[in-house]
């Protein structure tokens, strides 16, 4: 039978089954995050070229860790648990099939200790891509296979949930946009994960020799309908997790419903385009198909993106104007609780993936300027911009949210919970940025060492390569120390923070009030739009750096060798 | 009321949109249609795009044809490996193959002649990066691509490999003369 309790601070319903869910899959990641912030930092030490910690054989070893733990292990358990709040607790019903939920939980527990311990037994140093023909041992492969499996359940499990609640009557109407980009995130993820069974079953089946050769080419267009699409799981998650943390700290509305859902159907119709990204520079497609997959079909995928990024602070700035801070074009801006961890983690997380992370990554995934930047140091600088800035951030905020909601725990040490998004927002930022600058000068990602030791010949860098790669270096260590101490903070309170109260338990789900008579009776119709023109600055600022950085690189382009 | 709980208009698909956002729903259209555009246009009138013409090819298939160009072209050998450099004939074709931690052979090209680079791996992927000029390119065992390059400027050029391929991936330096 199952239990529901109501939280006594922010009215929220959890079903304790799935509370307890959302609590493993949250703590499975955090501890995955914890193993890539220590790897991260190792990989920090030895790109900076002054120190140059690890011997070669090392290195690639704990890359390949970092890049599978924070890109996969990570991410996915916390998105599991978004997954499972954004049905469950939202949509205030019991979760569809726990048991089967524990299954998936546990079998992506053991994935992902299968796959890091294929690795750090050190025959796996094959990076997160593993591209063939060179070779990981089995396990390497079955962990991973493991992994998506149980994370293809978790999705299943929320599909379920999102049944329950409609046969349930636990809501009227439609679902709250939270839980529709959460629905998003887990179709482009079913996506996704079938795209990394196709190619990874074949790719274990060649590890122990029962398959000749998997083609090196299919397997690099394969691969990265997993390895790019399961970034738009994230994506969707963290944009979802945008809206969310703006409605519970602003109570703020969406500017309209229909744009900002019309938004996430064009995720889920172009996004899983994005596997040319990584093969525009490749010889197996030709130029048509670059040109209209790299552009999400004509960018529509981007257009959701920017849509979004006018939406949500658009969706705060009506928020606060309404409560009558009307002053000027920032006030609603200026006044907003910057001292609150989980807005300013939120918002610094929405201006980096806009102006960076969004910003490069198109300019990357251009056909021809892709030719400038691809391999190089630029690519992790953009990803860090995205997935770190973007997701990753977004997590952290949303989970001062939930340490006290799910977790009944006290946050401590509120000083520090309000400096961390600032420290490992700011400088993971820079840090995209330094990157980007490297991979500019042309500066090789994955690779050991600078100064070629033991070619036949030598090269040498720009001075100006050194010393974006010592920025890199700094700015690097010092978004570690930021991202740990948000690990320490949670485990701390969770450990230590002061109990609190998880409100009363009862055997019946409250359902939702149905909303369109509450709107009806506070007389806030939906009809009354806000001017929001901070928001239409904001916007346009990001648009005039798009183009110009844009056009940039296309100068850039203009003046390297003639290719055709 | 808000993006946590259902629509409070149950017919949210009817309510109009803000003029605000429509404005920002167009610019954003308009901007991503310039930007493929600019692709396409590109292709008609810009200098640099990379090359369709590839074919399948096998390690001794792309080894063969590579030691014939080397045997038929090297002007000298460089550094104690006797490395050959090999200046590509007047048709201009010239092979470039990557292995195991080697570009083979160096190439000796002059600045403003089209050549035609037949680029290819013997083994696992690898990334041609040219530099200074910074061009980058991905090496896949199997396919041979046919890449036309006209070098701009004399110097000597490094190709870094740029994309991991084991151990020895940070020595793996290749070499480009421009006359």
């Amino acid at each position: 039978m199952a239990q529901y309790r109501t939280c006594p601070r922010t009215g929220l319903q959890f079903e304790l089954e799935a509370d307890k869910l959302m609590r493993w899959n949250a703590v499975a990641g955090v501890l995955w995050l914890l193993v890539g912030g220590i790897t991260a930092l190792l990989v920090i030490l030895t790109r900076w070229p002054a120190i140059k910690l690890l011997p070669a054989d090392q290195f690639y070893m704990i890359l390949t860790v970092h890049g599978v733990d924070m890109l996969i292990f990570w991410i996915i358990f916390f998105e599991i648990a978004v997954l499972y709040f954004a049905s469950s607790t939202l949509l205030r019903c019991r979760l569809a099939t726990p048991k089967v939920a524990w299954a998936a939980f546990w079998l992506m527990v053991v994935g992902s200790i299968m796959t890091n311990v294929a690795i750090f037994q050190g025959e796996s140093s094959v990076m997160f891509t593993s591209y063939v023909p060179m070779m990981a041992a089995p396990h390497f492969y079955l962990g991973i296979i493991l992994f998506a499996v149980g994370a293809l359940i978790g999705c299943g499990v929320f599909f379920g949930t999102l049944v329950v609640a409609r046969r349930d009557k636990t809501y009227t109407g439609s679902i709250p946009l939270v839980t529709f980009g959460a629905l998003t995130a887990a179709i482009i993820a079913v996506f996704t994960i079938l795209a990394g069974a196709g190619i990874l079953l074949p790719t274990l089946l060649w590890s122990v020799g029962l398959i000749k050769e998997v083609d090196a080419q299919l397997y690099r267009m394969v691969w990265w309908a997993l390895g790019h699409s399961s970034q738009q799981i994230n994506v969707a998650a963290h944009v979802s997790i945008w809206y969310l943390i703006a409605a519970v700290v602003f109570g703020a509305k969406p500017l309209s419903e229909k744009v900002s859902r019309f938004a996430f159907l064009l995720y889920i119709l172009f996004l899983q385009l994005a596997s040319a990204h990584h093969l525009l520079s490749d010889p197996g497609m030709s130029a048509e198909w670059k040109v209209l997959n790299t552009s999400y079909f004509m960018y529509f995928a981007v257009m959701a993106s920017m849509i979004h990024g006018f939406t949500v602070p658009g969706a705060i700035e009506a928020a606060q104007r309404k409560k009558g801070l009307t002053n000027g074009l920032f006030e609603w801006l200026r006044k907003a609780p910057w001292g609150n961890p989980v807005f300013s983690g939120m918002f610094i997380s929405l201006v980096s993936f806009g102006f960076l992370g969004g910003i490069s990554g198109v300019v990357l995934g251009t056909e021809q300027i892709n030719m400038l930047m691809h391999n190089t140091f630029y690519v992790p600088g953009h990803f860090h911009t995205t997935v770190v800035t973007g997701t990753t951030l977004a997590f952290m905020a949303v989970t001062y949210l939930l340490v006290p909601t799910l977790f009944r725990r006290e946050m401590m040490f509120p000083k520090l919970c309000q400096i961390q998004p600032y420290l490992f927002g700011i400088s993971m930022s820079v840090l995209g940025l330094v990157m980007m600058g490297a991979g500019t000068l042309g500066v090789s990602r994955r690779h050991w060492d600078m100064a070629f030791s033991g070619a036949p010949f030598q090269y040498e860098w720009p001075g100006a390569a050194y010393l974006m790669m010592g920025l890199t270096g700094i700015f690097g260590v010092i978004a570690v120390i930021g991202g740990g101490l948000w690990i320490f903070l949670v485990v701390w309170s969770l450990l230590f923070g002061k109990k609190l109260d998880g409100g009363p338990v009862s055997d019946k789900p409250t359902p939702i009030p149905d909303q369109s008579l509450a709107a009806h009776a506070s007389g806030t119709g939906s009809h009354d739009h806000v001017s929001v023109p901070g928001t239409v600055v904001l916007a346009m600022t990001l648009l005039v750096c798009f183009v110009l950085y844009y056009f940039v690189n296309w100068k850039y382009l203009s003046e390297v060798w003639g290719l055709s | 009321m808000s993006a946590i709980l259902p629509p409070s208009d149950r017919l949210w698909w009817k309510t109009p949109i803000s003029g605000q956002e429509w404005v920002w729903i167009g610019i954003a259209f308009v901007w991503g249609m310039i930007m493929f555009v600019m692709m396409i246009y590109w292709h008609v009138n810009g200098k640099q795009n990379l090359s369709n013409e590839v074919y399948k090819t096998t390690t001794e298939m792309f080894t063969a044809k590579t030691e014939a160009f080397v045997k038929e072209n090297t002007i000298r050998t460089e550094t104690e490996q006797q490395i050959p450099v090999a200046k590509p004939n007047a048709k201009g074709e010239a092979f470039l193959l990557a292995r195991l931690w080697a570009w083979y052979p160096i190439l000796e090209l002059e600045a403003g002649k089209t050549y035609k680079i037949h680029l290819s791996s013997v083994d696992y992927n690898h990334g041609f990066s040219l530099q200074p000029t910074n061009i980058n390119i991905q090496v896949i065992p199997g396919y041979e691509h046919v890449v036309k390059m006209t070098p701009t400027k004399a110097g000597t050029y490094s190709i870094v490999c740029n994309e991991f391929c084991g151990i020895g991936h940070h020595s793996m330096l290749g070499r480009i003369y421009v006359k």
